[in-house]
């Protein structure tokens, strides 16, 4: 792999761009592999970079049905902040949000993480109680948040309506290193990084069988010819109860649809992002100038990548309240994603009942920020059998009963 | 949007008008039950990527529950039934037959 630098650009201008490597190979799959991942979302890649890296696992396939980054990965908002209530979380959300600060770096590629800041508007007393105890809970696990008032909102966020007729801005939870970082970049950059060590990334393969021998895994069927492996991780967000149904087990996750929209691009007018719970919907704008809007998941079941379209409506009038300004936007585009639901709003990171296979999901509407530090702690419970990081977040603890409740505390959980 | 036949009221709702209930049919665990099947009672509900059943409310209509057959890829409705069964009716199950051959969920295909 040739480092991209500014030299590189230089070098490339001047012979007309001809010299620069495609950034990662389509290999044939071959017959076996140490690992095998099963997607090719960024907590696939993530899972297989930290393998190699950290582990000296390097013969490894991430089998991929569509394109490099074209679920979740590549559908979400990009927001990320490590304000979670329970120390599980925070351990890991923290984690991941201090490897984005290095990711460029690390990966040689631009992931563009802009730590912008993030705010989390109290709207309510019940609101302004739960951010001040996130906030309290939060600087006992080393997490940087404080909680601000409606004035300093203000500063931070010119637009936003403080006093808005139905729920006035009564403070916020601020994450000041919290932010973004540019999607498919990173699934790139994890992908370009994993092919340069020798792994084989493959698109248009899709797993249609997972096979086992005497409770243990052998291999995978896809789309593509029988692949044998020694290992396998299952990270395929909304379709994991699909894939674990392959495998023979259940999971404790339902699929929906969730929606994101973007406006046509305007002047820079809001560098921080704002997540407004109680009226629902969350912006921030993107370095094109479009304004970056989440909106709501559906509240059945469905796979349809589209979502119902209602939730448009609620999501653009709760925002046009907060911020008045946008009211003339255009948008542009929508689309959905499926997010893999559990109970308590917690990922699950745990071996399962076939051994040799590991299950990455649940992650919701929420993983994007959770990328590296989810694939730094699964690559090593799948390289050792254990990781601090993803201890909590075993399978077993529906059944005892052990849950990770993010639920109450993440209110809109992105 | 999804618009779904009420069997009591007999209005055809939009989505916007109904609260989605969850899986239907579940069999419920009482005390005693061991862990497993008290497990999968709590959590382990149906995730399809196909034919699914669901019960509904009419929230803001008539009130009533109900239950609802559909495809969680296509959003195609198969039919919507009362509340007080135990099972999908046999008239719904040959619909979803004629349109999905083969098709199974839970105890029923
Ligand atoms: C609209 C929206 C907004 C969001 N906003 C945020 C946000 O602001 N911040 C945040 O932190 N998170 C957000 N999220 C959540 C975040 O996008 C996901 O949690 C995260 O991207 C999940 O990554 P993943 O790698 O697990 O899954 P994915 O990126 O979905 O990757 C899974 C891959 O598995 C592949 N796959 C599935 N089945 C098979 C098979 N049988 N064989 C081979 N491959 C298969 C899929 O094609 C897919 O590419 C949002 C999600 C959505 C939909
Ligand atoms: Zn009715």
């Amino acid at each position: 792999m040739k480092r991209y630098s500014a030299f590189a650009i230089a070098r490339e201008a001047l012979r007309g761009h001809t010299g620069w490597d495609r950034a990662w190979g389509s290999p044939q799959p071959k017959d076996r592999y140490d690992v095998v991942i099963i997607g090719a979302g960024g907590h696939g890649l993530a899972t297989a970079y930290y393998l190699g890296k950290n582990h000296g696992v390097k013969n490894v396939a991430i089998l991929e049905k569509g394109w490099l980054g074209g679920g979740n990965t590549g559908r979400n908002t990009t927001i990320i902040r490590s304000n979670y209530l329970q120390d599980a979380s925070a351990a890991i959300y923290e984690k991941s949000r201090s490897l984005y600060e290095t990711l460029s770096q690390d990966l040689n590629y631009n992931v563009m993480f802009s730590p912008r800041g993030v705010m989390m508007l109290a709207q309510t007393q019940h609101e302004i109680r739960g951010y001040r105890r996130t906030a309290h809970a939060n600087a006992l696990q080393g997490v940087a948040t404080e909680f601000i008032g409606p004035q300093r909102v203000k500063e931070l966020c010119p637009i936003i309506n403080i006093d808005g007729p139905r729920y006035p801005v009564l403070g916020a939870l601020w994450q000041p290193r919290g932010g973004t970082a540019r999607h498919d970049a990173v699934a790139w950059g994890y992908a370009r990084a994993c092919s340069a060590m020798g792994m084989h990334v493959i698109q248009k393969c899709e797993v249609t069988g997972v096979k086992t021998e005497g409770g243990k895994v052998t291999g995978v069927a896809t789309t593509r010819g029988d692949i044998a492996c020694g290992k396998l991780g299952i990270v395929v967000a909304g379709h994991s109860g699909v894939v674990a149904e392959m495998a023979g087990f259940r999971l404790p996750v339902e699929s929906v649809a969730l929606q994101a929209l973007v406006s046509e691009p305007i002047k820079p007018c809001m560098d921080v992002v704002v997540m407004a719970n109680t009226v629902h919907g969350y912006m921030s704008q993107s370095d094109k100038g479009e304004m970056v809007i989440g909106g709501g998941a559906d509240g059945y079941n469905n796979y349809t990548q589209r979502g119902s379209f209602h939730h448009i409506e609620e999501t653009v009038r709760a925002l046009v309240e907060t911020f008045p300004m946008i009211s003339r936007l255009k948008m542009l585009r929508q689309w959905g994603g499926i997010v893999d639901m559990t109970g308590d709003r917690s990922p699950i990171l745990s071996k399962t009942p076939v051994e040799g296979v590991f299950i990455n999901c649940g992650w919701g509407t929420g993983g994007f920020k959770a990328i590296p530090g989810s694939g730094w702690g699964f690559a090593e419970l799948m390289a050792k059998g254990a990781s601090p990081l993803t201890a909590e977040f075993g399978l077993e603890r529906f059944r005892e009963g052990r849950f990770i409740d993010e639920s109450v505390a993440a209110g809109v959980a992105h | 949007m999804l618009i779904l036949h009420c069997p009591y009221c007999g209005v055809d709702a939009d989505e916007t008008e109904l609260s989605p209930g969850g899986e239907a049919h579940l069999k419920r665990a009482g005390p005693g039950t061991p862990d497993d099947a008290f497990e999968r009672y709590l959590f382990h509900r149906e995730n399809p990527k196909g034919v699914h059943f669901e019960r509904w409310r009419h929230a803001s209509g008539c009130g009533k529950w109900f239950h609802a057959a559909r495809c969680t890829v296509t959003m195609e409705v198969f039919g919507t039934y009362p509340a007080q069964v135990t099972e999908p009716p046999q008239e719904i199950c040959d619909r979803i037959t004629g349109k999905r051959p083969g098709w199974s969920w839970g105890a029923f295909s």
